[in-house]
């Protein structure tokens, strides 16, 4: 059997982690003193522990409960892109200089998202969920974590598609105000769109995908008809409350960077946000198993994380 | 005393993971963490065919799945598998060098969290993943073993990794087995013993 080296959906130079390089000059460097690095887990693990604190303290931004080596991984792209070599020096750069929070929080804070991404969540959502929906005069949804938006509109136009969007209303939220905004304009790259047709074909999706976008220079100008039904604002799942009570919830691929104790307040967030037999959608490797929310919900499809509130 | 071991591998991985694996005994004392490059959606494949070939207990990682001895982790398709004191987190964070798994992103993780306790393993592969990484452990103490090119499908992987770590034990594929059970604890580490898996 061929075994692709390569991530075909994701080889787009602008995919391409450019940090990958600054890995190599952090170990070229210890290489070159040619003897063990003095590390001290201990100690590095006080310097984040230390310049999350700051960030919240100064700037108000909360990431303290977020997964640590995933933190680690971040900061230390940014610490060597920046030519630094501490985790204290990066503290001394952020506090005295906001233009370096900023780079900081777009490195804390984006994450990765594709039209249709995983195309069979799609697809079991439209022959699990769907089915379900259609019982409801109104249907709310909440998009938590919606990054720039590509999964909203994938949503908007499933919904459309299956004759369920005029009833629907979408809220989708991220903690970051700027990918918000971006979402709100819904212009996505052009060069991806070959890649999103496929997902959207494989997600059961029976039109032409290009019915959905015109071309503008390089971008590709989602149907402002998709947005009519789609609230698009700011939300911390951090430090905010529920704002309504919603049919389904999807959180998908957000919550892996959150830790385990974080985890377990937002999905009492979740819980307390769904209605009885409410739906709530994971990232697929996401899971209820390790919560202590796994006995308040039923699974609608184990392989694609699709959970439905029960008590 | 190790407490974890790392084996990464790319092009004719299925077949040496599959012999590694089958060369291990049930009561093999420590976590085995396998990231094998493959397409993005080839959901649960890997695990079910290491799983017919070994009686330890091989599951694919969710996201805060506890790490205990007994077991082989496969890094799912398409996240980064990170190793924390006890547990993974993923992301899906850019690929690395066109992989998401990244060998050397989760290497690194090992060798930030377990330091000299981790065993670093190269396989056979077509490009040069993983050699970042095995530096990072031995440059942290650990133990860096790499599949005699000699014996590998793809030669180019285990190359670059011993060039990045030219100290390396050098083993052939059919050692590799009997190789990680030498160096293992008798029996798994207490830490280990208490902290069964939840799933």
């Amino acid at each position: 059997m061929r075994v692709p080296a390569t991530d075909p959906s994701t080889t787009g130079r602008r995919q391409e982690d450019r940090a990958g390089v600054a890995l190599g000059t952090r170990l070229s460097t210890s290489a070159s003193a040619g003897a063990p690095l003095s590390y001290d887990p201990d100690l590095e693990r006080l310097e984040i522990e230390l310049l999350l604190e700051a960030i919240y303290r100064h700037y108000g931004f909360d990431f303290r409960s977020y997964a640590y080596a995933s933190i680690r991984r971040r900061l230390w792209r940014r610490i060597e892109t920046e030519g630094l070599t501490t985790v204290s020096s990066l503290q001394d750069r952020l506090l005295h200089e906001p233009a370096m929070m900023e780079k900081v929080l777009l490195d804390l804070s984006i994450n990765v998202t594709a039209m249709f991404r995983d195309p069979t969540f799609y697809l079991a959502f439209r022959q699990r969920v769907v089915p379900l929906l259609r019982t409801y005069p109104f249907i709310r949804i909440w998009h938590a974590g919606c990054s720039t938006g590509e999964e909203v509109y994938s949503m908007a136009i499933l919904l459309e598609e299956e004759g369920l969007y005029e009833r629907a209303r979408i809220y989708a939220t991220d903690i970051n105000e700027v990918v918000v905004h971006r979402a709100r304009a819904g212009i996505f790259p052009l060069e991806r769109m070959q890649e999103y047709t496929e997902n959207y074909i494989r997600a059961g999706g029976a039109r032409s995908f290009s019915e959905y976008y015109v071309a503008k220079y390089d971008g590709a100008l989602f149907s402002p008809a998709l947005q009519r039904n789609v609230v698009f604002s700011q939300h911390n799942l951090v430090t905010d409350r529920s704002f309504a009570e919603f049919n389904v919830i999807l959180c998908r691929n957000v919550l892996i960077y959150f830790d385990r104790e974080l985890q377990t307040r937002v999905h009492g967030l979740f819980h307390e946000s769904l209605v009885h037999l409410g739906i709530l959608c994971l990232g697929a490797k996401e899971t209820l198993r390790l919560s202590k929310y796994e006995s308040s919900y039923e699974e609608l499809s184990r392989d694609e994380k699709i959970y439905r509130k029960v008590r | 005393m190790y407490e974890i071991v790392v084996i990464g591998t790319s092009w004719g991985g299925l077949n040496a993971l599959s012999r590694v694996v089958a060369g291990l005994p049930a009561t093999f004392a420590l976590p085995l963490v396998v990231v094998q490059h493959r397409s993005p959606d080839t959901v649960g494949f890997l695990a079910e065919l290491l799983q017919s070939h070994t009686s330890l207990s091989v599951v694919e990682v969710d996201d805060k799945h506890p790490i205990a001895a007994g077991h082989v982790y496969v890094a799912p398709a398409n996240y980064h598998l990170l190793i924390e004191q006890g547990f993974f987190s993923l992301t899906t964070d850019a690929p690395v060098r066109y992989s998401r798994p990244s060998i050397d992103v989760t290497f690194v993780s090992a060798a930030d969290a377990y330091g000299r306790r981790t065993v670093g393993v190269v396989l056979t592969g077509a490009n040069e993943d993983g050699a970042l990484g095995l530096k990072r452990i031995a440059d942290r103490g650990g133990y860096a073993i790499v599949q005699d090119p000699e014996t590998a499908e793809g030669a180019a992987m285990p190359r670059a990794a011993l060039r990045s770590v030219p100290k390396a034990r050098v083993v052939p594929l059919d050692r590799i087995a009997s190789h990680l059970i030498a160096i293992a604890p008798p029996r798994p580490p207490a830490e280990h013993r208490v902290r069964a898996p939840l799933a």
